[in-house]
């Protein structure tokens, strides 16, 4: 806004400015409905309805584990995409993104066919450990670091390409390896980077809804995430519903507000 | 590694290949010399200083540090410290933790490194900016900093990317004759690579000029200066430069012989000034508070465009007239000339820091 101070400044065009209008009264709408049909007046008691903080609980656990298991494995897939050359490299960076577009329940019928107990890695597993993934809590988190994997992984990476590599030449002159590089020099420098990769993809792994129901089903207190609270209480209490969701939205704005000064004012 | 003879802490020949361009030099540096990398931008000065250090592939040639073959060696494992043009200190560490990180990935624990981390910045002269972070240092107390980074680690080969590049007109001038001072001090080979003549003829003891890849031509600031082998050297080593002691606003530079300068000095103290700013008079020029002198051309020599002449007198000179000029005041070997030179013409700087 401030940039235009100082220019004159001509009127913009009604074919701009009515359809953008329509468009901002479509993303707001939606939810200042769910604010004015809020049962704000017996909030206190539906919030303290016992499944509900079941499912709040579960959808919180379920996310922080996701997201560490996205840290865990994605920083290392980020960095190699950026900092290394081998050949396929561009074939493994658009496999990556592949979860972005694809439809959450197909992310979880695939699931199925792979960590399932007849799937591929699932009857190793289910062998070898007797370990089983489908409809357990651990599915859950599964499911969900699928689909939010690659927003970690696309923003660690391209902090890392942000990041200036002469840093990591710079340690290396003073007897640093690789790992050590790795560790003491470019993690610190692209922190910022991880941490709003690391949110962004708590948020998508909290919102998870399809690949969930897909692969770990809907079984309260032990798959039913908070989403799934939503769906189910929607054919039932619509009271409830407005309530789940009011919870949800609170949690995504509260992230947003969290993110702000390093998304929202690059704009 | 393996040993090998020669005499020399530094032996390597480089050839680096990158497209069109193509960079063959050798270059040997004895033990506690100093040696300068002369030459423009894109002559391959830095591309060499990242092939010494391991951060550039060799196409051909090796690299023998302290008598071990470093040809292949990994980056981290050469014997080597390297000052960086914009200096790369690590943001997130204070300056005590950036002079710490070699001797701590060297073996050293943590306190021991530290400690020895305290003692550098002592040397360097910042032991009261330890804790600050790299963004709140200047410019100069930034280049001091990544010296002492480099230096932490008791290099057998230090490498400096144009140390003074990134600091403005007066901190240089200050950083350069610490620079200097801690140079000598280091026991190891160094290697620095520059654009400016000034910077390398005051830091090094021998300058090697690069041109497109290629060594034209090397020796010591005096040899070249006084027979510059191409166009480029000659403007760009074409410097005269004296030392001498400084009072106000002159410095006496030979018995009776004193340089008009602009900026006040005093005590042990630089002048240079360029050819191209001396004039030379075939009658004693008049007026303004100039420096004149009386001279005698020993030498001409054709360089492009321009005459390079060497004059002989209370000081030695070179001046730089067209030939026009040349054949208009008669100007041959033995010919007695006046010399005019203004004072805002001049840089005049302490020889010697903070005594």
């Amino acid at each position: 806004m401030t940039r235009a101070s100082g220019k004159p400044v001509s009127k913009p065009p009604l074919g701009l400015v009515i359809p953008g209008i329509i468009g901002l009264a479509f993303l707001v709408l939606p939810l200042a409905g769910l604010l004015i049909r809020a049962p704000w007046a017996d909030l206190p008691g539906r919030l303290a309805q016992p499944g509900l903080l079941a499912a709040l609980r579960l959808s919180l656990q379920t996310a922080t584990l996701a997201t560490a298991l996205c840290l865990l494995f994605g920083v290392p897939l980020a960095w190699l995409l950026a900092r290394t050359e081998f050949p396929g490299r561009r074939v493994v960076r658009a496999l990556v993104t592949v979860p972005l577009v694809l439809p959450p329940v197909v992310g979880g019928v695939a699931l199925l066919l792979v960590f399932g107990r007849r799937g591929l890695v699932g009857s190793w597993l289910d062998s070898a450990f007797g370990i089983t993934l489908p409809f357990t809590t651990a599915g859950v988190v599964i499911a969900e670091a699928f689909v939010a994997m690659p927003f970690l992984v696309i923003a660690v990476e391209g902090a890392l390409r942000g990041a200036d590599a002469r840093y990591e030449e710079a340690a290396a002159t003073l007897g640093a390896s690789r790992w050590i590089t790795f560790t003491r020099v470019t993690l610190p420098l692209i922190g910022p980077g991880v941490g709003a990769g690391a949110v962004l993809c708590w948020a998508r792994a909290l919102g998870e809804f399809g690949a969930t129901i897909t692969f770990a089903g809907n079984f309260p207190g032990r798959t039913q995430t908070m989403p799934l609270a939503v769906y189910l209480a929607l054919e039932t209490d619509l009271q409830s519903a407005i309530v789940l969701s009011l919870i949800l939205l609170t949690v995504s704005v509260a992230i947003l507000a969290a993110l702000r000064d390093k998304w929202l004012t690059a704009a | 590694m393996s040993q090998t003879s020669g005499s020399n802490t530094l032996d390597s020949r480089l050839v680096v290949d990158r497209g069109d361009f193509r960079l063959d030099i050798a270059v040997s540096v004895a033990q506690g010399q100093v040696v300068a990398l002369l030459g423009p931008n894109g002559a391959g000065k830095t591309t060499a200083l990242r092939a010494l250090a391991g951060l550039q592939p060799l196409t051909a040639g090796h690299v023998h540090i302290g008598g071990q073959t470093h040809t292949s060696t990994p980056p981290h494992l050469r014997p080597v410290g390297v000052v960086f043009q914009d200096y790369l200190l690590f943001p997130h560490l204070s300056a005590l933790d950036n002079v710490a990180f070699g001797p701590r990935r060297r073996g050293l624990s943590k306190p021991d490194a530290r400690a020895r981390a305290s003692d550098w910045l002592e040397r360097v002269g910042l032991s009261e900016f330890a804790h600050r972070k790299p963004r709140q240092l200047s410019g100069g107390q930034a280049q001091r900093v990544a010296l002492a980074r480099a230096l932490a680690v008791a290099p057998t080969l230090l490498l400096l990317d144009e140390p003074l590049a990134a600091l403005d007109a007066r901190t240089r001038i200050d950083t350069r004759v610490e620079l200097h001072r801690h140079l000598r001090d280091h026991p190891g080979a160094t290697l620095l690579v520059t654009h400016d003549p000034l910077d390398a003829m005051m830091l090094a003891d021998h300058l090697i000029v690069v041109e497109d890849g290629r060594i034209v031509q090397q020796g010591s600031a005096a040899t070249i200066t006084a027979q510059p082998r191409t166009d480029y050297v000659a403007r760009l080593v074409g410097l005269n430069l004296y030392r001498g002691m400084g009072a106000e606003h002159a410095v006496t530079i030979a018995p009776g012989f004193a340089i008009t300068t602009a900026e006040p000095v005093s005590g042990d103290a630089f002048v240079a000034f360029a050819p191209s700013s001396v004039s030379v008079h075939v009658d004693q020029p008049s007026g303004s508070p100039r420096n004149v002198w009386p001279a005698v051309v020993s030498g001409i020599h054709s360089h492009g465009d321009y005459l390079r002449l060497r004059l002989d007198g209370p000081i030695a000179t070179s001046a730089d007239v067209t030939p026009s000029a040349a054949a208009q005041l008669g100007l041959v070997p033995g010919k007695e000339v006046w010399i005019a030179l203004k004072a805002t013409e001049t840089r005049a700087y302490p020889a010697t820091f903070g005594e």
